[in-house]
């Protein structure tokens, strides 16, 4: 706990810390975030965190090549069992996303002013998570060189994509989601490049972010079109937000495969998203913070509202959950009836009931407000919910396809080393690229924390 | 504090960007068209082969027709290339002794084939039948081209799935009289669009749909 | 170590283990995966073959080659060649594999077509007449297999033998196969065969071995030859037999000796202590209307079992509920392929069998009196009256491995029942020479030790492996101063004779073989021995005056011989093209039972609390001689489903009395590897190790052996597997020995067993249906009750016209008794590979049809007494169900393919596209039937060049990371279709026939136009009993199925 922040146990936290500590200026807002790039020496813990992050991800490019040699055998998918850990991860990553882009996109729309200081690493978790997430519809085909038949082009075969199939459409949404996220991010970065242009003190940093910053010279008229651009592609933005994670749970959706094939997937698959999301952000949130003293940029105000909508979308899911199970009761398709039997009592109940654990039962503490705003509690349950996710995507992709239609086919499934490999490698991809983009560009956004000074300091007055 | 960069830097930032749009988008149509090219089809590619075998000599100035030596063209899924025997019907007799066919007469004496070099090649995943196109009336030089003006045989198609479709798609348009299939300078009449549909009809060829089934030609 | 591990197991290692001494231990790559089974301890000497094998391939292995020299074995393998098989399952990260990848990169667009290497046409010289480029041709043959043949017709392509199909003329086919017969044809191309003549493993020439031989004749001659000895399996070829004569004639104090592990002595003892003398029965159970089965499975095993089993499901298919069947008893100790299609069936210890003959032979009046169980009592009343009232329409038949005595009192039941000349008929016996094989073993072995043998022919025979081990053939063999061996692989007899003669395949000799019922077939080679190979006749002849002599000049002497009439050269291409020599096959004779059942001594009846080890052949390896054979490997056992291994198979009851368990791994599971108790057995004071498997079905206290297991000289893929239950036979005890229930020891480990389908419940959805004749006259429409098939317009896609032609298939379920030979055929025709244990543990074998096991509660309304008296666990009623691509009208496979790589035909097939397929195994998910097969690795060999010769060249050979299933043959149906169409004329029904069909001896898949009412598939479509799998999904299915019906005793039914 650092200075800037009064008790914990004070009555109404949320209206007494404001979204910026008390006490900035311009300048020192400014100072304190780019300092972080520009100025400060690079701390001993960024190089070993760095270092480690990126030896994971040296793990998943051997995974990769080995996977290219030997082919999808090398991991533990069989049949009946024909997707395992690398779809399970796709919706995962692509989950996690979700949270960047509402905050950047939605929360700006609707001008909640408490997103500023947490939107520019959110999106560029956004962007990292959605790099990891590309990488599996490609890795988990038998024959990933082909991949490109899955665009739809003027093929010497004179034949086009099959546009009924889910996978086409993941397809254009994934690509379109990574295409306006990155589009998003960058604008959103422009005012700040040209902060750090000006600030730089070596020509070749000078260089590189002026080129970046594109010639931006904060005049009205630059701010005028960047406002526009920006609301533009905000409203860009929002519907991929729903839209983004209804696509991939068609996947499921769309297929006959008990327990993958119900209506209720597309909006408790968002709400997921999101869940998992707002747990992300906090897992990077609460140690940047900490790395870099950003306690008043990222108030305990941020944690207490990003907790709260991981409880709303948590109890979204957890209502998913609830019909997923009525429904198949209600229904009386025996075929659901006994995959629920079976997610109770079968050999896999125990993850089953994991993610319960983690996906409901443990997230309720964040009703009580000691709770929310207890950053180390926050953090382990930030944990826990990825976790939670994780296993819940597990538990639709592999438990639905042990026990579908014909007994004499069930099977089991049981990762390999090299799914395991898969999944931490992306992990470690994760991380570095988290670990590069504080170095080099500002986690915070500058220009929007320099109009919550004005804001701020009128408060104050 | 002075300039990073010369003005001049506005003209070729915005230059390079559309640009690089630009060239992006050349490439991609660069790939496609020499996927079509002969560089990759192999299209009008002449080969070398043992013997300087020439189809214009033999077809188009002798007269030979196509089933003397392509056997089965008319009963087999392949046309057959001809035993080295097949050569020795004439050549026993005719130029026996000529130094250019020495190797026809050593393959006969010693019994080992002689190893052509294949020009037309399908995938081997292809299953393409001769017999069933020329008995319901494709011509040899609707896909072979005029080989009876060919010295060294040519791929003369690009053979290509897309070409493949293209006939099966509508394959009114390569009909032919069944007296005609064999003749190489067979063109194609004004009226072809009706005789084919009437040659389609009487020859009971199968609907677009089943033509182009994908187990047609993959199995 | 982890990752090193998991390499290897990528690579695909198989999880055999060693048999040395019969016992077992799993290598400990098993053990690599986290929970699948109890890690156990290494076995060096195979890891060390293994290595080897591997440097072979080029595999970087982390095994030093300082550790390989040091092993002797490893020299021993230096010698010979050991080309591996079915590289499937080891893969190796070779430069091929990264140029894969590099052209994959430039694939692009297809721009990496055009760098390809030239390719060359190689022309005949001079082409043989009659053959035509790219059209396959088809020669009658016959397979010699033990006291039987198999006419054959074998599709040749340009000269290479690629697939095997019966031959409908052939008694001992009429049209069907079977599993061996089918995959026969992979023999021919194994990889390990041996290849050339040797001499104390060393290579010789022909002429080498002739020149010895001559001298050995010549030694022979000057002491009567009394020290020449010949030992072959049973040998029912006349010419094979004449030229054991003709080796004889020169040394008459010779003697032919004969051994075969599997054969049936009992049959022959039987038949002369009933009449005096050897004779042949021949059944024809489409006579029958009541048949009974004292442990034999006629229907799967045994001379003329193909045939028997098309005349018997002949009498068991239903136009409508007006026709009728017949019923078939089977009182067996072991679940059998036959009992599990029994409309009644009685588990009974074999030791027991007897007594119920003795009993039924009292109620057929012929005296004598047997003890059974009230429970066996009382079916055997229902049994005896239901036969007394059949008189002449009933059989009673005996099983291959029974005593003389159950014989005997069978062949006088059945001449007391009057079925004699009805039902069944006597005829000479087939076999060229008929001994008591034992005896006749038994006293070349006394010779052998006393020094008498001084030259030992072996072949068709492999006693090293396969003798009982109280015999302890290998030290007698030591003794013999000259043996030489026929043998295909270079075996376990091979390395204790001097002279190794490599064996030409039956594909590739002339020769003739007489069949059960002694129609003789004239075998023609389709293809000239790829390797320095020789015949049973060629070998024989060294011994005789004329060394030079050829099968071919014997077979055509005898032939003109039989000519009579007819112009010889005339009878001789008509014998080769029918693939029977007209009316050769044996006249009945009338023979009369010399014995009374009263006059039997009293049969011992073992001591209650005893246990009953039985042995029998395997289903697919037999007695061992195909254990290298890959398709019957993978192949899962009809009833057991188990592949790669054999295990003791223990009943329910014992399982619980000795606390063994089994349980599905976490890896594979129910669809793969099965964790199972592993038991030491010291029965007849030797011991073996053993996996045990619980068989439901099995009687009480008995445990089954099955034989062919254990090899060491098998070859690659066979040699190691399983354990050997020769090594606890004896002379005295060929077929079962009694021993304490402490001969059985649980040591505590755990074997992964690879078994494809643990699962046998079918948790009440509507896959099976099944009912009784009763059940189906009083509702025709049984079949179609919780078929809850939506209206047409349920579905969101528009509905496709089939105007043209609409492939279907039907399977009648009350013809299948789960035989496998459709499996195997279908390997055959669409070059399915082979995966290898450590695959199918994972769930992924290839096989495109498989075919499924149900078990169901006896039902208590037909009053099966088995139903009171026995759980579902001791005695269910087993159904089998063969399950291809269902080719459904609405396939869910299709919608969610991202390339179309599988995609609806005109005529209504699923295509399936290999080159377009990406590899998302979507559709596989997707696919309720779940009949898809995925490449997860490069499982097909693309290097052993012998492999290469046996592709199908119209079908596709698929590549890694590509889904493959069955698309009904359909090179068959375009080939089918052109020729019609060149003829302007639709395909006539029948024309098309799929290699599944084909194959079925009991015709119970038909494949048609279902578009056509007047086929054969559309009339079957119209029965009552025509349902489809889960209707209720409004998948629509082209494959249909036809209700299985039983045909249970009214009389059976409590009062």
């Amino acid at each position: 706990m650092s200075a800037g922040e009064p008790p914990i146990n004070s009555p109404d936290i949320t209206r007494l810390t404001p979204v910026l500590g008390p006490g900035h200026t311009y300048a020192s807002v400014t100072d304190k975030i780019s300092a972080i790039v520009l100025t400060r020496p690079t701390s001993l813990g960024w190089y070993i965190g760095f270092l480690i992050a990126f030896s994971i991800f040296g793990v998943l490019n051997i995974a990769i090549g080995w996977l290219m040699i030997k082919g999808v055998g090398i991991w533990g998918i069989n049949i009946p069992i024909g997707w395992g850990f690398a779809i399970v991860n796709f919706v995962w990553w692509i989950g996690i996303g979700h949270a960047g882009t509402l905050i950047s996109a939605i929360l700006f729309l609707l001008n909640q002013k408490w997103r500023t200081s947490i939107n520019r690493f959110a999106e560029a978790m956004t962007l990292f998570a959605v790099a990891c997430a590309g990488l599996f519809p490609i890795l988990h085909m038998g024959r990933p060189w082909y991949a490109f038949w899955m665009f739809p082009y003027p093929s010497v075969m004179g034949i086009w994509p099959q546009f009924r199939s889910p996978l086409i459409w993941d397809v254009f949404a994934v690509s379109t989601y990574g295409t306006v996220s990155l589009l998003f991010w960058f604008v959103g970065l422009i005012p700040d490049l040209a902060t750090l242009r000006d600030r730089s003190t070596s020509k070749a940093k000078q260089i590189i972010y002026g080129m970046l910053a594109m010639g931006w010279r904060g005049s009205a008229r630059h701010w005028q079109r960047y406002q526009s651009a920006y609301l533009l592609l905000a409203g860009l933005a929002t519907p991929l937000v729903l839209s983004v994670h209804t696509v991939v749970s068609f996947d499921f959706a769309i297929a006959i495969v008990p327990g993958w094939h119900t209506t209720i997937f597309p909006p408790y698959f968002v709400a997921g998203a999101i869940y998992s999301g707002f747990a992300m952000v906090l897992s990077i949130a609460i140690p940047l913070r900490k790395a870099y003293g950003l306690e008043d940029f990222i108030t305990m105000r941020h944690l207490d509202n990003m907790a709260k909508v991981m409880l709303a979308t948590g109890l979204i899911v957890a209502y998913g959950y609830f019909f997923e199970f009525f429904m198949s009761l209600y229904s009386g398709n025996k075929f659901d009836v006994f995959l629920v039997q079976q997610r109770l009592h079968g050999p896999y109940s125990r993850f089953y009931f994991a993610l319960i654990l983690c996906n409901i039962l443990l997230p309720q503490l964040m009703w009580f407000h000691k709770m929310r705003t207890n950053v180390a509690v926050l953090f382990v349950m930030s944990i826990v919910v990825n976790v939670g996710m994780w296993l819940e995507r597990f538990v639709i992709v592999v438990i639905s396809l042990t026990r579908d239609f014909v007994p004499s086919a069930w099977g089991r499934y049981s990762p390999t080393v090299w799914d395991w490999a898969t999944l931490i490698g992306t992990l470690g991809m994760f991380v570095m690229l988290i670990f590069l983009f504080v170095r080099v560009l500002p986690a915070i956004s500058i220009a929007e924390m320099r109009e919550l000074v004005s804001e701020t300091s009128e408060e104050h007055k | 504090m002075a300039q990073i960069f010369h003005r001049s830097t506005n003209f070729i930032s915005r230059f390079s960007l559309f640009s690089a749009v630009f060239l992006i988008g050349l490439g991609l149509v660069g790939v496609l068209g020499l996927a079509r090219s002969p560089y990759s089809t192999n299209q009008d590619v002449t080969r070398a082969q043992p013997v300087q075998f020439s189809h214009k000599h033999h077809v188009g100035d002798d007269g030979l027709d196509c089933r003397y030596c392509h056997t089965s063209v008319e009963t087999s899924a392949v046309a057959g290339i001809p035993p080295t025997k097949t050569c020795m019907n004439c050549h026993s007799v005719l130029y026996a002794d000529s130094a250019y066919l020495e190797p026809i007469r050593e393959s006969y004496r010693t019994d080992k084939s002689i190893p052509w070099v294949k020009v037309h090649r399908l995938p081997d995943f292809v299953y393409f039948n001769h017999s069933i196109h020329v008995n319901k009336g494709v011509g040899c030089s609707t896909c072979h081209g005029s080989i009876n003006q060919m010295p060294l045989v040519f791929q003369a198609s690009p053979l290509l799935m897309e070409w493949c479709l293209g006939c099966h798609r509508n394959p009114e348009q390569a009909l032919r009289p069944l007296d005609q299939v064999f003749n190489m300078d067979w063109k194609t009449p004004a009226n072809q669009a009706e005789i084919g549909k009437q040659f389609a009809a009487e020859r009971k060829i199968r609907t677009t749909e089943e033509l182009t089934s994908c187990s047609t030609c993959h199995r | 170590m982890d990752g090193m591990r998991e390499n290897e197991i990528i690579d695909g290692h198989t999880h055999d283990h060693d048999a040395h001494e019969g016992s077992l231990h799993a290598d400990d790559h098993s053990g690599s995966h986290q929970e699948d089974s109890a890690v156990h301890e290494h076995s060096l000497d195979l890891t060390v073959l293994r290595a080897k094998l591997r440097e072979k391939s080029g595999k970087q292995y982390w095994r030093t080659l300082e550790e390989l020299a040091d092993d002797p074995r490893f020299e021993d393998l230096l010698h010979r060649e050991f080309p591996r098989q079915a590289s499937e399952w080891d893969e190796t990260v070779d430069r091929r594999n990264f140029l894969k990848l590099a052209a994959a990169s430039l694939a692009f667009a297809g721009i990496s077509g055009c760098r390809q290497p030239d390719e060359l046409i190689v022309p005949y010289v001079k082409q043989p007449d009659g053959m035509i480029l790219g059209k396959p041709q088809f020669y009658a043959t016959a397979m010699p297999f033990g006291a039987d043949a198999v006419g054959l017709l074998v599709e040749s392509r340009e000269g290479r033998p690629t697939h095997i199909a019966g031959n409908p003329d052939h008694p001992s086919s009429l049209g069907g196969t079977d599993v061996i017969t089918q995959a026969s044809v992979l023999n021919l191309y194994d990889p390990d065969r041996s290849q050339t003549v040797s001499y104390l493993g060393e290579i010789r020439t022909w002429s080498d071995f002739l020149k010895a031989a001559e001298a050995r004749v010549a030694k022979a001659k000057t002491q009567g030859g009394a020290g020449f000895r010949i030992l072959t399996g049973t040998v029912t070829s006349p010419s094979l037999a004449a030229q054991i004569g003709n080796v004889l004639k020169q040394i008459p104090a010779a003697k032919w000796h004969q051994w075969e592990p599997a054969g049936s002595d009992g049959a022959r003892e039987g038949s002369k202590l009933a009449f005096g003398r050897y004779v042949n029965t021949v059944y024809r159970p489409d006579k029958a209307d009541v048949i009974l089965s004292l442990d034999s499975d006629f229907l799967a095993s045994g001379p003329g079992h193909i045939g028997y089993m098309n005349a018997f499901y002949r009498r068991r298919k239903l136009s409508g509920p007006s026709d009728t069947m017949n019923r078939l008893y089977v009182v067996e100790p072991t679940p059998s392929v036959t009992g599990s299609s029994a409309d009644h069936r009685l588990p009974l210890r074999s030791s027991e069998i007897e007594q119920f003959a003795r009993g039924l032979a009292a109620l057929v009046g012929l005296g004598g009196s047997g003890t059974l169980s009230p429970l066996a009592q009382k079916w055997l009343d229902a049994v005896a009256s239901d036969l007394t009232k059949h008189r002449g329409t009933s059989i009673v038949i005996a099983g291959e491995f029974q005593s003389p005595e159950v014989h005997a009192l069978a062949h006088a039941i059945n001449t007391a029942l009057g079925n004699v000349g009805t039902t069944l008929y006597y005829t000479e016996p087939v076999e060229a020479n008929p001994v008591n094989q034992l005896e006749s073993f038994t006293e070349l072995c006394a010779d052998m030790d006393a020094g008498k043998v001084d030259t030992l022919l072996i072949f068709g025979s492999n006693p090293v492996y396969d003798a009982p081990h109280n015999f302890d053939f290998t030290s007698k063999l030591k003794k013999v101063e000259s043996a030489v061996l026929l043998s295909s692989h270079f075996d376990e007899t091979a390395e204790y004779c001097q002279w190794h003669i490599a064996e030409s395949h039956f594909l590739e000799t002339w020769g003739d073989a007489r069949a059960f019922d002694g129609t003789v077939s004239v075998i023609q080679p389709l293809i000239a021995p790829l390797y320095h190979t020789h015949s049973a006749f060629e070998v024989l002849a060294a011994f005789t005056d004329k060394p030079g002599q050829t099968a071919y000049d014997l077979v055509r002497e005898r032939l003109k011989t039989l000519a009579g009439s007819t112009d010889p050269e005339k009878f001789w291409r008509k014998s080769l093209n029918d693939g029977v020599i007209a009316n050769s096959a044996y006249a009945p004779i009338s023979v009369a039972v010399k014995f009374s059942p009263a006059s039997l001594p009293p049969a011992k009846t073992p001591p209650a609390g005893q246990l009953e080890f039985l042995f029998r052949p395997d289903a697919n390896v037999h007695d061992g001689r195909y254990a290298n054979n890959g398709w019957l490997q993978e192949l899962a056992r009809p009833v057991t489903k188990l592949t790669w291994d054999n295990a003791a198979l223990v009943s329910p009851r014992l399982a619980e009395k000795l606390q063994l368990t089994q349980r599905a791994a976490a890896r594979g599971g129910e669809h793969g590897q099965i964790v199972t108790n592993v038991i030491d057995m010291s029965i007849s004071n030797s011991k073996v190790t053993a996996a045990a498997w619980i068989l439901p079905g099995q009687a009480d206290d008995v445990v089954v052996l099955p034989l062919g297991y254990g090899r060491k000289r098998a070859g690659f893929t066979g040699s190691n597997k399983g354990y050997s239950a020769y090594v606890v036979r004896t002379s005295t005890a060929l077929w079962s020995v009694m021993a304490g229930t402490d001969a059985i020891k649980k040591t505590g480990d755990e074997y992964p067993l690879a078994c494809t389908q643990y699962h046998f419940n079918m948790e009440g959805r509507k896959i099976l249906s099944t009912g009784t004749l009763a059940e189906y006259r009083k509702n025709p429409e049984f079949a179609k009750e919780g078929d809850e098939t939506p209206p047409k317009e349920m579905s969101l896609y528009k509905e496709f016209a089939y105007p043209g032609y609409a492939w279907g298939m039907a399977i009648d379920l009350n013809s299948c008794n789960g035989c496998n030979a459709c499996v195997i055929a279908c390997q055959s025709e669409n070059n399915i590979p082979v995966v290898g244990k450590d695959q199918v543990m994972r769930g992924r074998e290839m096989h495109w049809i498989r075919i499924d096991r149900y078990y169901a509660k006896l039902n208590t309304e037909t009053g099966d007494p088995g139903a009171t008296d026995y759980d579902a666990l001791d005695n269910p009623q087993t159904y089998f169900q063969p399950v291809p691509c269902q080719q459904c009208e609405n396939a869910p496979c299709e919608q969610v393919c991202p390339v179309g790589a599988t995609v609806h035909s005109a005529e209504g097939l699923n295509d399936m596209v290999y080159n377009r397929c990406v590899g998302t195994r979507y559709c596989s998910n997707n696919c309720p039937y779940k009949v898809r097969r995925f490449n997860f690795l490069r499982f097909q060999d693309w290097e052993t060049p012998s492999l290469k010769l046996l592709r199908n060249p119209e079908v596709t050979v698929r590549s890694r990371g590509v889904m493959e299933k069955c698309t009904y043959c359909v090179q068959r149906i375009n080939n089918a279709r052109i020729e019609a169409e060149k003829q302007n004329r639709p395909i006539k029904d029948g024309e098309i026939v799929t290699a599944c069909e084909s194959a079925c001896p009991a015709k119970a898949i038909v494949f048609g136009n279902a578009n056509d009412p007047s086929s054969r598939v559309a009339k079957l479509k119209a029965q009552t009993r025509n349902y489809p799998i889960l209707g209720e999904l409004n998948t629509r299915p082209r494959t249909t199925y036809l209700a299985a019906v039983r045909n249970p005793n009214p009389e059976l039914e409590k009062a």
